[in-house]
């Protein structure tokens, strides 16, 4: 039975000022300026004189409570029992003693968290739920993640890039993990349009809502062995799963058509360049389970490529806007195809409209 | 008891390399609960078949909240019993995401006793997410958080949980107090985290400088960005140490800024703060030599969101530049007249960006009140095709000024 009488109820989050370590409480809006020991390790200094060293280690998103609370040790051991996170999964640890950075490194290796994630480098990818817990997800997330970041590490830990490096996953055009400005995106796609279950959709779905949720209009009403459902104009589907999202009888995960594409050259960040989108680079590779070699190996070469090509600060957008769509295609290797080209509104704008060409 | 695992050789290719593995996560909470136990098998299958076994959420939750709670069900109930209903909760977590292992040691202990002891930290939005409970101990998970203070965040067509960086707590480039602000506009509008009454989502993300470590212009359907208005604050001496210290501050800085107003003469920099754009890489390329100024604010834009329906956006601006002070009454009398207009006139699933650009950018602002200025365009309109609403005829008297 449900206590309704002492039933506590919005409250909101707890307040923040509990949980900050005493050197950030005492310094709170007076820090000067930072400091980057080395990657994975920061030194902020205060107006105060006061400064607090933050060691930064790349986590799973996917953390078990047992792990958790391993964290929670070091963070008592060295940090006074305060610790955070980061938006992009990492975990910090903060405190004002610099000899303490070498044991609590050597104990988060012991524990298998890598020390990196800040400046020139890549940081952990941030990403969705995939196969473990998504209905709609042409992917997995955590599987293809953690195979990257196997093979990228090595940025991660050392920071050697020209620039910052954001990779992002999203396991379908949902973008749960709103990839869509990174600057390599790893998004899940479907290819085969929505399998209409005639039988569930009268009873589970309100019919005029799925019409209304295609954006293309391929959804009409239709009387189906007298029934009530719908039919697909299949030419028009551009499987974004709209459908599906308002009528769980419009499944589009199919094994044989699902997969993953990459995108390029977005950011968030106002440095420089204003932010931008990500674009299409690869528009589908098959799923290959349990490491996607291709998608593992077509990240790499990306990175390969524009390491070796851009200057210092220029992000994967930046490099590109500079050497322009053909160059980055004619040096990565990758085919430029028919779907490349967009067709969906306001196309016409992302034509070539200047005889400004490399050759 | 671990000896008992299902057996998965493909999932298992992912416990090797060098970085942390959440296969090994979810063994670890295996070996003392069920439910991960089966979620090994559930995933295992997944990656033989290469198609997820989940279905579609069905409408679970707590007691008068709307939100919060994603259901999930397996399509493969009798296979895995043990994980038939595994739904998400969301947790709102504190600002900037700082804890004491104290209170997160109680969080896991409440998802030891109730849930799976699998988390996500965090989610996307930036919650806690608490993966995998049963409907019947949705109630008592929720409960016993409340009695820690903890409070279940947003889903479905309602405000999300706000984030926000870490701001004045730990960077010295935070232009306002995000995690004040983030805190205080989570309290205001708690009704309306909980129980969607809105045509979508919307989300309010604040960040401290132009950098946008939470990602608001991408991410949010109000992005409040901290910026200032008078000139970067310079340190000679440290611009000095950084140059003789062989920083090619012509080429790193210089050359890059966007507003082409910087001059380095091999011993001066001066700045041309009138056509600064305030984009933040000379500050983060000389951290110890320059600062955002003194008179510190936000600007506010509107209307980000993934591609579903109408493409993907970015946030435009709205307001460049507000103080931001407590109790920011101004934003939050602006937020509930948008409010207004976009739940009488928008449609289902219809974010507020993709309103604005069905009803007009201009039309949007003359019904909330705002006079367009400038700022809020990359350029004025390029085709001749305006939609006047008035014109006059031969016999219109002429109207006295008043």
């Amino acid at each position: 039975m449900v206590d309704l009488k002492n039933r506590i109820t919005d409250i909101g989050p707890p307040h923040y000022e509990q949980f900050l370590p005493p050197v950030i409480k005492a310094n709170y809006g007076k820090w000067k300026y930072h400091e980057t020991l080395k990657p994975g390790v920061l030194k902020h200094v205060s107006e105060t004189g006061d400064a607090v060293i933050t060691v930064r280690a790349g986590g799973s998103r996917l953390m078990s409570i047992q792990k958790i609370r391993m964290i929670c040790d070091l963070a008592d051991k060295y940090c006074g029992g305060h610790l955070r996170f980061t938006s992009r999964h990492n975990i910090e640890f903060m405190f004002t003693e610099e000899e303490k950075i070498e044991p609590l490194i050597a104990d988060l290796k012991a524990l298998g968290h890598p020390v990196g994630g800040t400046g020139p480098g890549i940081t952990s990818i941030v990403h969705t739920q995939g196969w473990i817990h998504c209905h709609s997800a042409a992917t997995d997330a955590s599987g293809i993640v953690k195979s990257v970041m196997d093979d990228v590490i090595g940025h991660f830990e050392k920071a050697d890039l020209p620039a910052k490096c954001r990779i992002a996953l999203a396991c379908c055009l949902n973008m749960c993990g709103a990839v869509h400005c990174s600057d390599i995106a790893i998004l899940g796609v479907h290819r085969r349009p929505p399998t209409i279950n005639h039988d569930t959709l009268r009873k589970q779905c309100e019919i005029p809502n799925v019409v209304a949720s295609c954006p293309t209009a391929a959804i009409k009403p239709a009387e189906v062995d007298g029934n009530p459902s719908v039919e697909i104009d299949e030419d028009r589907c551009m499987f974004c799963a709209n459908c599906y999202t308002v009528c769980p009888s419009l499944p589009l995960n199919n094994a044989l058509n699902d997969g993953v594409s990459i995108w390029v050259g977005g950011k968030v960040s106002n440095a420089r360049h204003e932010p931008m989108f990500s674009k299409l680079a690869i528009p589908f590779i098959e799923n290959n389970p349990p490491r996607w070699p291709e998608v593992v190996g077509a990240i790499r070469n990306i990175i390969d490529v524009w390491r070796g090509d851009a200057n210092k600060y220029e992000r994967i957008g930046e490099w590109i806007e500079r050497i322009g769509w053909p160059k980055f295609f004619r040096m990565t290797g990758i085919e430029f195809e028919k779907v490349h080209i967009d067709d969906f509104k306001h196309a016409g704008l992302t034509y070539k409209r200047s005889t400004h060409l490399t050759y | 008891m671990a000896d008992d695992f299902p057996k998965t050789p493909l999932i298992d290719e992912l416990e090797k390399g060098p970085w942390p593995s959440f296969v090994t996560e979810i063994k670890m909470a295996a070996k003392d609960n069920a439910a991960p136990k089966d979620l090994l098998g559930l995933l295992e299958q997944s990656y033989d078949e290469k198609i997820c076994h989940w279905k579609h959420g069905g409408i679970v939750g707590v007691l008068g909240y709307g939100g919060g709670v994603i259901g999930r069900y397996n399509d493969l109930p009798e296979k895995y019993p043990n994980i038939s209903h595994f739904h998400t909760m969301r947790i709102n977590q504190p600002s900037g995401w700082y804890y004491s292992t104290e209170a997160l040691r109680k969080v896991c202990n409440i998802w030891e006793k109730h849930g799976s002891g699998l988390t996500n930290m965090h989610g996307s939005t930036g919650d806690i997410i608490l993966l995998g409970c049963t409907t019947d101990e949705l109630e008592p998970t929720f409960q016993d958080l409340a009695k820690e203070g903890f409070d279940i965040g947003g889903s479905g067509s309602d405000v999300r949980t706000p984030s926000c960086c870490l701001g004045k707590s730990r960077c010295e480039w935070a232009c306002y107090d995000t995690m004040a602000a983030c805190y205080d506009f989570t309290q205001e509008f708690q009704d309306e985290i909980h129980r969607p009454a809105f045509p979508y989502k919307f989300k309010f993300k604040f960040s401290g400088c132009p950098n946008d470590c939470v990602a608001s212009i991408a991410r949010s359907d109000m992005s409040i960005i901290g910026t200032w208005r008078d000139d970067i604050r310079m340190d000679k001496d440290a611009i000095t140490d950084y140059a003789s210290n062989g920083m090619d501050i012509q080429k790193d800085v210089v050359d890059l800024c966007p507003g082409k107003c910087i001059d380095w003469d091999g011993k001066e920099l001066s700045i041309d703060n009138s056509s600064c754009l305030h984009c933040m890489h000379c500050i983060n390329a000389m951290p110890k030599a320059l600062r955002p100024g003194t008179d510190t604010g936000a600007c506010i834009l509107l209307g980000s969101k993934a591609p579903i329906i109408e493409g993907a956006f970015l946030s435009s601006v709205l307001i460049p530049f507000i103080k931001m002070e407590p109790p920011y009454q101004e934003i939050k009398d602006l937020v509930e007249e948008m409010w207004d207009l976009w739940c009488e006139e928008g449609k289902n699933r219809e974010r507020i960006g993709e309103f604005i650009q069905r009803m007009g950018m201009g039309n949007f602002l003359e019904e909330i009140g705002v006079e367009p200025v400038a700022e809020m365009v990359a350029h004025p309109r390029e085709n001749p095709y305006v939609f006047y609403e008035e014109y006059y005829e031969e016999d219109d008297e002429e109207e006295d000024g008043d």
